[in-house]
């Protein structure tokens, strides 16, 4: 007997989301992001997002297109536009909550809700504003003598109690996967996919290519099975679907059409022309 | 002639030695070309990235498309941080501000977080990275805007904090911070920024007036080394298009 066959479209998806949600999304900065699940949030009548990201165009769209209330990152890039001109526009507005972190520390948010634990330690956001900022952000005092310390005074020592970010949803875009929800990447660095769907409630993978089971391990290493179906609940074929971020190697980014996204952001016209033509492409 | 871009280079590259076997991670263009000369001749332990997931051992060119490389790891983005957290990494940030201790902004300025005037990177890695180990700063364009009295959101941690932190600061330092017109340290009891050399071509009073506090400033402040033959050969088959001469002009 097969598994359940997960495949929908990028509009099932959206109908399972709900206004206020908690979105993470995969990838990283301007590479592999599932942007025809994003614009497909962009276009629909979703608000008051919080969005959690290693942020790229998909913080910035989501900005321009008003969808978002709060985004938790520790930094919004296009990669080769080091700043993301849409997300800056929303903050330097002040139309944005924000919830800043390090981005190791986001690793361990997402990690600890992973593992659904409350939070994970880490000396990462000592001795910064990351405190003062973030007024819920924690300490957390070892309750073990430091290892390393061999003289008498014992130190106990004061660490960031990083906490789980628990996500609503994750939205992540693999290279391969099949109609279970197993997902391969082919491309030089897996990010931190994995992360995203098991820290979430709800899991969306889109895929370049759907294919049959028994051809994923014949596609690459079983190293690059990174995926597996207990990790996703919907599969949306999307040959192209992070475009126009990179998905190597099946393509690079369109450095062009990143290029005109970017530009569409000096005024409310140059960004209206620029969605109604790129909304349905 | 010695060209201003080449000291910035070999300043770059003297922040990494006796740094032996760690991953040393510049950030930007000439960090990156001092890096990697540092590699070529002082440091040959140095372990270097492809600026994404690989760990690559041959001098790659910057500003080249399709540049060889010599792959001697998988080093993803999760990985890094495994690096990170075990202190055997010194990177090499260019903060938006930089204060007296060393405390940095990469974030944002202005004063109100959520409405920020100027909205930069976020605090990406700065908070792991200057807790966890070496972090060495360059600044392009030394100035009183990038120089300030107390920087707007401290990202990266300073001396003062690090300090007082105690035992969790244990692993904070901050070699050096090379800017445009000088090299600029740490290296006295209270831990204040102080003029370790000034570049040739360039007077104290330059470095003073360039700088939005008072920096610590001894008598008869040495000249920042000059490249040798040999560096200047290196530097030019690591930066064959004379990336660093557009960063840096010369005077």
């Amino acid at each position: 007997m097969s598994p359940r066959d997960k495949r929908m479209t990028e509009d099932e998806v959206v109908a399972q989301l709900a206004s206020g949600m908690t979105i993470g999304i995969g990838g990283w900065g301007s590479r592999r992001k599932p942007m025809s699940l994003v614009r497909a949030i962009a276009r629909s009548d979703l608000t008051d997002l919080t969005i959690v990201s290693y942020g790229g165009p998909d913080v910035g769209l989501l900005c321009a297109t008003g969808k978002v209330r709060k985004v938790v990152y520790s930094f919004v890039s296009l990669d080769s536009i080091p700043l993301e001109p849409h997300f800056r526009k929303a903050r330097e507005a002040g139309q944005l909550e924000v919830e800043e972190y390090d981005e190791g520390m986001f690793l361990l948010g997402l990690q600890a809700a992973a593992w659904r634990v409350p939070f994970l330690p880490t000396r990462a956001g000592l001795g910064t504003d990351l405190l003062a900022l973030s007024p819920d952000l924690r300490t957390v005092t070892s309750p073990y003598p430091d290892p390393y310390e061999d003289d008498e005074e014992h130190v106990y020592e004061e660490l960031i109690a990083m906490p789980a970010l628990r996500l609503d949803v994750a939205l992540v875009h693999m290279n391969r996967g099949d109609a279970y929800g197993n997902g391969q990447y082919l491309g030089v660095d897996p990010y931190f996919d994995e992360l995203f769907l098991w820290a979430a409630e709800r899991r969306f993978m889109s895929v370049e290519q759907v294919v049959d089971t028994e051809d994923l391990s014949k596609l690459g290493p079983v190293q690059s099975l990174r995926v597996n179906r207990l990790m996703v609940d919907g599969v949306v074929e999307a040959p192209g679907g992070a475009w126009f971020t990179s998905c190597q190697p099946d393509y690079e980014r369109d450095e062009e059409l990143q290029a005109r996204y970017a530009e569409a952001a000096t005024s409310d016209e140059a960004w209206g022309a620029f969605w109604s033509e790129w909304e349905h492409r | 002639m010695t060209r201003r871009a080449d000291v910035c280079a070999v300043a770059l590259a003297e922040v990494f030695r006796g740094d032996g076997e760690i991953l040393a991670n510049p950030i930007g263009n000439l960090p990156m070309i001092g890096g990697r000369l540092a590699r070529e001749t002082f440091e040959p332990d140095l372990v270097m990235t492809d600026g994404e997931a690989l760990l690559v051992q041959n001098p790659m060119p910057v500003g080249v498309a399709e540049p060889d490389k010599v792959v001697e790891a998988w080093n993803p983005y999760r990985a890094m941080f495994d690096v990170v957290w075990s202190g055997r990494r010194h990177i090499v940030m260019g903060p938006v501000q930089i204060d007296r201790h060393g405390n940095t902004n990469i974030a944002w300025v202005g004063d109100d977080a959520q409405r920020p005037s100027r909205q930069f990177l976020g605090f990406r890695g700065g908070p792991g990275n200057t807790i966890s180990h070496a972090t060495s700063y360059w600044v392009p364009n030394h100035s009183p805007r990038v120089f300030v009295d107390r920087v707007d959101v401290v990202v990266g941690v300073g001396y003062d904090r690090a300090i007082q932190l105690g035992e969790s600061g244990r692993f904070h330092r901050i070699p050096a911070v090379v800017t445009n017109l000088a090299v600029l340290d740490f290296e006295n009891e209270e831990r204040i920024m102080q003029l370790r050399s000034k570049h040739p071509g360039v007077t104290v009073d330059e470095v003073t007036a360039a700088t939005g506090f008072g920096l610590v400033v001894e008598n008869d402040i040495p000249e920042t080394r000059s490249p040798t033959a040999e560096e200047l050969d290196l530097l030019d088959a690591i930066d064959p298009t004379g990336l660093r001469y557009r960063e840096v002009p010369d005077p």
